[in-house]
């Protein structure tokens, strides 16, 4: 009887379980770890949402565009949390996401129009950052200030293949967004600076911090790493007259079977429970700063007027002539 | 040829590698089929293929001939300690990438040891970065598999042919006709061709030490046609060219290498008369000093650095190394049953079928994984199946090395006991057991610990189809390196290499037992 009872208690729990709504989440594997944001955002949603938050961690942004294609309109996925600007123009053609429907303010600056407004209907950032180069100040004195300094100096640098990651990607785009035909030349004066390049940040930044470079590509906030979870001051980010942005965004799938569950996460994202989470789990700016600020080592080096971007629907155009010149520059 | 008087059937062999040739091409197939337009190769792959022939077949050539005097001086020498080493030489293949190309760096980079010494010296700094670069890795990676593939083909020569020969007075050069060189020829291509088939899939390695975008492998256009393209077909088209180059060098190792063995000996321990003089001695010795400093110097400042991340490490990490464990002991198992009955067929008449294991190693585990999750994803929750579908591609990709140490030794006990196993009438599973599973402890083992190290320290597909709850140690260190903590990184990168090679440890030895080979 004790087996009996102990059985139907266990189908009453399972049954419960079912009932209780899932809402399915694709993002990058960096989110889910136990390091990252994934497990506090996952324990304060769950707190007021009734339902359970599946994370699903899917390589990098560009790797979770790729899996989204692949699966198509019968994607379990309800959002998709993770993808930055320059792959939302791609996937919004996709047309697997259905629009948000909010209006927001946003601490995110913004290069195209009013400070504050979001105008993307599909997407809604969620943090953002700038992307620079870091070096030890123990190491390197007089780290140069923009892409012509580092050009004429000897200065080694290591970055990321734009094909292969994320950073990468945004190197490739700041060059060409700040140089224009310019930009194969400013290459080809890189081309004696670039120590090696690298298939992602990790190893690029693994080799840094291995003194195999004076500077990495990576963002200005990789400082605020170092000095709050290592108490080490050694590490700045080069302030160069403009960097550019990294947005990350998340939207809503229009194949959701939980659409108000979604639309629910997404007003959360955007909310301080959000997004007081962010700064020391996912070492970015947070999109919309939660009433406690941010903490001090997050201090941009730059104003938000030096921000720059290519519009999401120019990017896709605009980066196959910008590799095709990167390659160019760095074979000889 | 005596190739004829097997004591087994062929049929579970040729079935083994028809279910290799399906999986490797069915799912280049399932990432053809769901290709949309694309723009098929252009200039910038055809350079890509160019590069990755260049430096595939100078790694490949290179390794080998560094492995053969490191080979020979190891089978001539009996000292303290060479067990030892035999199996510590093995540590730098089985290290996920990124932590070798850190070690190797730590003494060849920039900032390494060597340029230290130099700048010190007041000599000007070598440049690691460049072609030479590519190949230094992977001649790193290879040069422990070839000395290991090359110093089996030594200990396969029976006892009493160095007795013969020590009583015909056989000099050097005698030994080396007669006995080292068709040796030698028999065991070198497919050795090389088995490296070939590595490097021709490597991509982080080539990149990072090729020093820029010239180093572009066919790997890394298939990643770019991927995730930054999504040109399935030209991904499924390049991950063809890739298959077909593996073919073609599979062709030319058989063409190259004889099939005839030995013949069978009595298993006395091995005396060699043709190891004294002073000159032999400092020879091989120096030869054993340079290789151990090569491949365990790196190998030691992982483990330096290491050692102050373990603390670092989050409870993650040890979950990922219980998982890890099962699934790499998972792929042991499958890569038994695939090679097993293919090692037997082709020490027959059928040789080719090694090379359809060369196909496992060639493909890419992008192109694998895409593919499997294209057939899986209408039935099932690929998630579901991370664990044996990581198992099945890690042992898919161990296979040619599996095959390369068995299909030899299968050989010599099929042609040496063939004939009078069937005058005796042992055949099928009877003869596995008294025949040819104790003659093949030794290879059997090192098969299984390479294929257990190996599938612990691959980040293969899991990538693809893991959620947070089953990532895999080598997974969860890339994780933690993506998210700064590479102290904590380099604690993980340890205790892989810990466990790896224990588990490494335990098969070779387990294998080898008492014999003192």
């Amino acid at each position: 009887m004790k087996y009996l009872a102990f059985a139907t208690g266990m189908m009453a729990a399972t049954a419960a379980v079912a009932e209780t709504p899932v809402l399915t989440v694709y993002t990058y594997d960096s989110f889910v770890s136990d390091w990252g944001p994934g497990p506090a955002v996952e324990a304060a949603f769950e707190e007021t949402c009734g339902c359970d938050l599946k994370l699903v961690g899917a390589g990098d942004g560009a790797a979770l565009l790729a899996r989204l294609k692949l699966e198509g309109a019968r994607s379990d996925a309800d959002v998709v949390l993770g993808l930055d600007t320059s792959l939302t123009g791609a996937a919004a053609a996709t047309g697997l996401f259905a629009p948000h429907g909010q209006t927001v303010t946003t601490d995110v600056p913004n290069p195209f129009g009013e400070a504050g407004s979001w105008d993307d209907a599909n997407f809604l950032p969620y943090d953002w950052g700038y992307f620079a180069f870091v070096y030890d100040t123990t190491k390197l004195e007089n780290a140069p200030a923009s892409f012509e300094e580092l050009a004429a100096s000897d200065v080694k640098i290591v970055i990321q293949d734009p094909r292969s990651s994320t950073p990468g990607l945004g190197l490739l785009l700041w060059v060409k967004e700040q140089y224009g035909d310019g930009a194969a030349a400013m290459w080809e004066g890189l081309a004696d600076n670039v120590v090696t390049v690298t298939k992602g940040w990790s190893e690029a930044y693994g080799l840094f911090l291995e003194g195999e470079a004076d500077m990495v590509l990576s963002y200005t906030t990789s400082p605020a790493y170092h000095i709050i979870a290592e108490e080490d001051q050694s590490k700045a980010a080069a302030a160069f007259p403009s960097h550019y942005m990294q947005i990350e965004v998340a939207g809503k799938l229009a194949g959701t079977d939980q659409p108000e569950l979604a639309d629910q996460f997404l007003s959360f994202m955007v909310s301080d429970g959000f997004q007081s989470i962010i700064p020391t789990t996912n070492w970015m700016y947070p999109a919309f700063t939660p009433a406690a600020g941010v903490p001090d080592a997050f201090a941009a080096p730059i104003a938000p007027e030096q921000a720059r971007l290519i519009a999401t629907d120019k990017v896709q155009a605009i980066r196959d002539e910008a590799l095709a010149e990167w390659l160019g520059a760095l074979s000889q | 040829m005596a190739g004829r008087a097997v004591a087994v059937r062929r049929w579970p062999g040729i079935g083994a590698a028809a279910l290799v040739a399906a999986l490797v091409l069915g799912t280049l197939l399932a990432v053809a089929l769901r290709a949309e337009a694309g723009r098929g190769l252009g200039p910038s792959d055809w350079a890509a293929i160019r590069f990755t022939l260049v430096q595939s077949v100078l790694s490949a050539a290179i390794s080998v001939a560094l492995a053969i005097p490191v080979a020979r001086a190891l089978s001539r020498r009996r000292f303290f300690g060479r067990r030892v080493l035999i199996t510590l030489l093995g540590a730098p293949f089985i290290l996920p990438v990124i932590v070798a190309v850190l070690g190797l760096l730590a003494v060849f980079g920039r900032s390494g040891i060597l340029n230290e010494a130099l700048r010190w010296l007041g000599l000007p700094e070598v440049q690691v970065y460049g072609l030479h670069g590519v190949v230094l890795a992977h001649v790193f990676f290879n040069l422990p598999l070839a000395t290991r593939l090359i110093l089996q083909g030594w200990q396969q020569v029976p006892a009493e042919r160095f007795r013969l020969a020590a009583q015909l007075g056989f000099g050097p050069r005698e030994m080396w006709r007669v006995i080292e060189a068709p040796m030698l020829l028999r065991v070198v291509p497919p050795a090389a061709a088995v490296i070939f088939a590595i490097c021709l899939s490597s991509f982080a390695v080539a990149l990072t030490l090729g020093g820029g975008p010239k180093a572009t492998t066919v790997e890394l256009a298939i990643y770019q046609a991927f995730r930054f393209d999504f040109d399935l077909g030209r991904a499924a088209l390049l991950s063809c060219v890739q298959l077909v180059l593996v073919g073609i060098a599979a062709l030319v190792a058989l063409k190259l290498s004889g099939n005839e063995s030995f013949g069978a000996g009595l298993d006395r321990a091995v005396r060699r008369w043709d190891s004294a003089g002073l000159g032999r001695i400092s020879l091989d010795s120096a030869v054993i000093a340079l290789a151990v400093l090569f491949l365990l110097l790196p190998m030691s400042l992982v483990v330096i650095d290491g050692v102050l991340g373990i603390a670092k490490m989050p409870a993650q990490v040890w979950k990922a190394a219980g998982v890890s464990v099962v699934v790499s002991l998972g792929s042991t198992a499958l890569m038994l049953a695939f090679a097993l009955p293919i090692a037997i067929a082709a020490a027959g008449k059928s040789s080719w079928l090694e090379a359809i294991g060369l196909f496992g190693i060639a493909s890419s585990p992008l192109v694998i994984g895409t593919g499997l999750f294209i057939v899986i994803y209408p039935i099932a929750d690929p998630f579901d199946f991370a664990f044996p579908v990581t198992a099945l591609v890690n042992a898919i990709m161990a296979l040619p090395f599996a095959l390369r140490i068995l299909v030899g030794p299968t050989r010599d006990v099929v042609q040496g006991y063939g004939r009078l196993s069937l005058s005796l009438g042992l055949t099928g599973r009877q003869w596995l057991r008294i025949v040819y599973l104790p003659r093949m402890r030794a290879p059997l083992g090192f098969a299984c610990g390479l294929t257990a190290a190996l599938s612990m320290g691959d980040l293969g597909v899991i990538a693809l189809f893991a959620d947070p709850e089953t990532a895999t140690l080598p997974l969860q260190m890339y994780r933690l390196m993506g998210s700064y903590r590479m102290e904590a990184a380099s604690g993980a990168a340890l205790l892989l290499l810990v466990l790896s090679f224990g588990l490494f440890w335990l098969f070779d030895r387990g294998g080898r037992g008492h014999a003192d080979s």
